[in-house]
């Protein structure tokens, strides 16, 4: 039998690369960015393009480069590294609700390309998300990561100031761009996000929790609270929407 | 390269990738009460909040310039621009407000 257009493997794979377009774009700034750290705090290009090949993670890298030049020790920017990326946790076990069954092998292998972007993007599609979509979308974002790192490094802050300006609110107008179409579509959408928000800034700005835990508390208390609302609500109440 | 270097960045690159890849691989073939899957499936559209402020305010030292660029990326979100023009649109904005200031 042959299969239809929209199921072909090389088409769900150039959806995922249109979807990773924006990230692409959104992960400009920072990648050049953190090659300029890396450079200014003494990494070598090699260093600063393996960190990037390697790790692929942005606020790690960039407390990396910090902790780096205060000279702390390297178990503890392993530990301080797997303590900011432990929300990927919570991400990969929600995305594994939503991807079609595959090998381990190929799952083990996308799954390098999991971080706050490709998963927003990803988990907002509708329907399940195939094995060449999640290729597609994590090698575009991946190569515009790994590619900036190293330009970054070569041409430093020639960016002009006005511009780098701007540019440091396009992850979060990414994001907003991803969430505002599910609000309008779902109530329950706008409390998720609105009660998460609250509790992170609570969070921050008691300054109680390191940044990586507070978004995955909030994101927790958040998802458990605005769930057993609706679990009530249809357990007791019943009329209402 | 310096070779303690390598092995952090070894290192930190297997911290980092444990997280992302255990769930998907080990997850497989468990089936999840329907309360928790409803919970995982609240997951991105918490996190989004979450990940919007509010590091959205931080962007530079003036809290307004960040509220200004979340005002605008609602916006264009909301009349349905696609993503890529919301993030166009709000770099543009904020770019051209931020060189205003420096001129005035």
């Amino acid at each position: 039998m042959e299969a239809t257009a929209v199921h072909r493997p090389l088409h769900q794979f150039k959806l995922g690369l249109q979807a990773g377009v924006s990230i692409a774009i959104g992960y400009m700034p920072i990648a050049l960015t953190y090659g300029f750290l890396a450079k200014t705090t003494g990494l070598t290009l090699s260093e600063t393009l393996l960190m990037s090949l390697l790790v692929y993670a942005g606020a790690a890298q960039y407390m990396a480069l910090d902790m780096i030049a205060k000279q702390i020790g390297v178990i503890e920017i392993i530990f301080t590294t797997f303590i900011v990326n432990i929300r990927h946790l919570l991400m990969a076990a929600s995305l594994n609700e939503k991807v079609e069954s595959d090998r381990p092998v190929k799952k083990a292998l996308y799954a390098f390309g999991i971080t706050d972007e490709t998963f927003s993007v990803a988990a907002v599609e509708k329907g399940k998300l195939t094995t060449g979509y999640m290729f597609g979308l994590t090698i575009i974002a991946y190569l515009s990561w790994v590619c900036f790192s190293g330009l970054g490094f070569v041409v430093g802050a020639s960016l002009p100031d006005i511009f780098q300006e701007g540019m440091s609110v396009a992850l979060y107008a990414m994001f907003i761009g991803l969430l505002v179409p599910s609000m309008k579509a779902n109530i329950k959408v706008v409390f998720l996000a609105v009660v998460a928000a609250l509790f992170n800034c609570l969070f921050v700005f008691l300054e109680v929790l390191s940044s990586g835990w507070a978004i995955v508390l909030s994101t927790l208390l958040s998802a458990l609270l605005v769930e057993l609302i609706v679990w009530l609500k249809s357990e007791y109440g019943g009329s209402t929407s | 390269m310096n070779s303690s270097i390598v092995w952090m960045i070894v290192g930190m690159g297997i911290a980092t990738y444990l997280p992302r890849m255990l769930p998907l691989v080990v997850f497989q073939k468990v089936q999840f009460p329907p309360f928790l899957q409803g919970v995982l499936k609240n997951v991105p559209f918490a996190i989004l909040g979450a990940l919007i402020f509010p590091g959205i305010l931080f962007i530079q030292d003036d809290i307004w310039f960040g509220m200004l660029g979340a005002v605008i990326a609602f916006l264009l979100a909301y009349i349905g621009a696609n993503v890529i023009i919301v993030v166009i649109g709000s770099i543009f904005v904020l770019s051209i407000v931020s060189y205003l200031l420096a001129v005035f």
